[in-house]
């Protein structure tokens, strides 16, 4: 059995394509079902989201399969293969189980290590479970990608730090502060960065949120948006002292707060810290006022600043990450080889066995002057010739087994000797290693 | 026996040391974990020396430098494990497990025989003083360590150079919560332990102020810790400042207990 990987993501199709060919994640049922019937293809699961859509199968003959998927995803979406064919990618073997651990583990994200990915793969998974469209295989391909994936959460800094400047804000705040949830922010000004940083100090557990402008009617609409508290402009400097973060993004030609203000505001909040964020340009904030104690400010290339080396760090991350998939692809590719060689050894031996007694039974029924003991002794005979012929090709493919390299041997095999087996033997195999 | 003891402390010590220092280069939440067991097992190590010593000498077993610091390093390590019991940062302890180790190596370098006690020192006042002064300049050896680590973060984010030392970093609200609770540990204990001092000296020796450097320098130790005190309770001495306090605090205090028993002599100078 192959895995096989047929798929496109952001990076070789644009919107406009992907867009074409995702599935409702609602109306899994279908396309599950209508992969499961194509030939050849013993299991499926699909993963559709806004940035991919990959098919995962389980099938005996790679070529095939991977025609037959492309040939799918046309079909389905009504889409002509010639427009579709140079988005996809298709892999097989250590390849495909390379892609889905990188794709799970969000090395092959837009933005590696963020978080989405796995959990969408889960739901895929969740979906092929429930209607039954993943098996033996998959199932336990997709729980070893799982676990790869935490393994690289758990033992790199992949996602550890803030890729966004407004998370990056977050972030900071959260070093000075410590606990968000009896913090106040305010906002000086609007616009849509300030805002977008508003509502991540929000979800983050704020509690305060005051809201000031020139034109008081935008800071009370702007209020009632985040359900926070309007500040008329002018009462600005009486009313900073109850603030901890502050964001400020006026369209001010010149600096509206002055070191010395802070200075003051500070002397009223008992020196508590203060943590002030300037997304302005020009500049809301006079940059002296990083110098006073207790009271950090950060400015838009500072955060910048932050997130560039933050992804930095995520790029250096990311080589740890290779390197945990890369062992525990040698792992799982060994089960998946290993996988069919005790049912080939198991319908080799039948079939001999089969011939052996047929043969057998048609000499002794034809001869007559068999000796009293003939018949103990042909048996003796036949099935010791069996035994050694086949001791050789046996032992060879266990040794192959133990290095994880069987493919080749179980494909000879089952060719020259057109052996057959069942799934049954295969699911039994499966569950006796889960 | 004794020895044994003292001996597996150290040892124990050592790998504490070395387990919360790779925990500073790999913070890994099991790292941080083993650190601490490896530490309690030398704390309950130190205890049974520390208990040993108290019943084969038959008396409380803080009358020379060896005993001393092998007691300030136990107090250290007690209070210590509260902390982290109390805000899981294990990190704080790759900054205070050093120097409990460097304490009790220090002490094999004094004579660690057990000497008959002073007459002078004959009294169950003897437990109380000493007890509760290594107790006060342990919870501000812990508000020492979370001081330099406040100092350190709060240059990262002043300077805006967020490395991978800025990550691992607990943030300044919980270092300066540390360093306010160490404050209000310490500075009650150090106060007990000079009240009894001076009424242990009355009895002892006639009087309960003698001037003696150790007395005079308990004294201006208590003021820098009022201070701070003070400052923080009234005018919001908070952060950066508290933190500077807390290490001048400590450098003063260290002066008190070794400077004045090594370099001046008093009452206090038991040889």
């Amino acid at each position: 059995m192959n895995i096989v990987v047929v798929g496109l993501s952001h990076k070789t199709a644009s919107v406009d394509i992907r867009e074409k060919v995702a599935f409702a994640p609602t109306q899994m049922e279908k396309p599950l079902r209508a992969l499961l019937a194509i030939e050849d293809i013993a299991e499926a699961v699909i993963v559709s989201t806004c940035n991919r859509v990959e098919i995962y199968i389980s099938t005996r003959d790679i070529a095939g399969g991977m025609a037959r998927i492309k040939r799918f995803l046309a079909d389905y979406h009504g889409i002509p293969p010639e427009i579709l064919e140079p988005h996809l990618y298709a892999h097989h073997g250590e390849a495909a189980i390379r892609h889905v651990f990188r794709v799970a583990s969000s090395l092959d994200s837009m933005v590696v290590g963020e978080p989405q990915i796995l959990g969408q793969i889960k739901t895929a998974y969740g979906y092929a479970a429930e209607f039954k469209t993943s098996g033996i295989i998959l199932n336990r391909f997709l729980h070893k990608a799982f676990s790869v994936a935490k393994r690289v959460r758990t033992e790199t800094k992949i996602a550890s730090s803030a890729v966004s400047v407004s998370f990056a804000a977050v972030e900071l705040a959260r070093k000075i502060f410590g606990d968000l949830s009896d913090k106040t922010v305010m906002l000086i000004g609007a616009g849509e960065m300030c805002e977008l940083a508003a509502k991540h100090f929000i979800n983050n557990g704020v509690r305060g949120v005051m809201v000031t402008n020139r034109t008081y009617e935008r800071a009370v609409k702007l209020a009632e948006e985040f359900e926070g508290k309007p500040v008329s402009f002018d009462d600005l400097f009486d009313q900073l002292h109850k603030a901890d973060i502050v964001l400020s993004s006026t369209g001010a030609t010149q600096f509206i707060i002055k070191p010395k203000d802070v200075e003051e505001v500070s002397r009223r909040r008992k020196l508590k810290p203060m943590f002030f964020i300037d997304i302005a340009v020009p500049r809301d904030i006079d940059p002296k006022v990083n110098d006073v104690e207790n009271v950090y400010l950060y400015d838009m290339d500072d955060l910048q600043g932050v997130v560039a080396s933050n992804l930095q760090q995520r790029a250096e991350e990311a080589k740890k990450a290779e390197a945990i998939i890369d062992e525990e692809i040698g792992q799982f590719h060994k089960w998946l080889s290993n996988l069919e060689v005790t049912p080939t050894i198991v319908a080799l031996r039948s079939k001999f066995e089969e011939t052996r007694k047929a043969e057998l039974e048609k000499t002794l029924a034809s001869w007559k002057d068999l000796p009293p003991d003939g018949a103990k002794r042909l048996e003796a005979l036949t099935a010791a010739i069996v035994n050694k012929l086949l001791h050789p090709p046996t032992a060879t493919l266990k040794r192959a087994g133990q290095g994880g390299r069987t493919d080749l041997y179980v494909d000879a095999l089952r060719t020259l000797f057109e052996l057959q087996t069942g799934e049954s033997e295969a699911e039994e195999l499966g569950e006796l290693e889960e | 026996m004794n020895a044994l003891f003292f001996n597996m402390t150290l040892a124990i010590y050592f790998a504490a040391t070395i387990a919360y220092l790779a925990y500073l280069v790999k913070p890994r939440e099991v790292l941080g974990k083993v650190s601490c067991c490896i530490l309690s097992a030398g704390f309950v190590a130190h205890c049974a020396y520390t208990v040993d010593r108290y019943l084969e000498a038959g008396h409380t077993p803080i009358t020379n430098l060896h005993e001393s610091l092998s007691f300030f390093s136990l107090a250290i390590v007690g209070i210590y494990i509260l902390f982290e019991r109390k805000y899981r940062i294990f990190i704080l302890g790759s900054f205070v497990t050093p120097v409990a180790f460097l304490l009790m190596a220090a002490s094999t370098g004094f004579p660690s025989a057990i000497m008959p006690l002073n007459p002078a020192l004959k009294s169950k006042w003897l437990m109380v003083h000493t007890v509760m002064a290594f107790l006060s300049y342990a919870a501000f050896a812990v508000a020492f360590g979370a001081a330099i680590m406040y100092l350190i973060q709060q240059h990262f984010l002043k300077s805006k150079k967020l490395g991978p030392m800025y990550q691992k970093l607990p943030s300044l609200d919980i270092l300066d919560e540390i360093n306010y609770r160490c404050l209000t540990i310490g500075f009650p204990l150090l106060t007990f332990a000079i009240i009894s001092g001076a009424i242990w000296a009355e009895s002892a020796w006639g009087t309960y102020w003698s001037w003696d450097p150790k007395e005079t320098w308990s004294l201006i130790t208590w003021f820098v810790y009022a201070a701070l005190l003070h400052g923080r309770l009234t005018t919001g001495w908070r952060g950066k400042k508290a933190a500077i306090l807390a290490i001048v605090g400590f450098f003063v205090l260290l002066f008190t207990f070794l400077g004045v028993n090594l370099f001046l002599s008093g009452l206090h100078s038991y040889k």
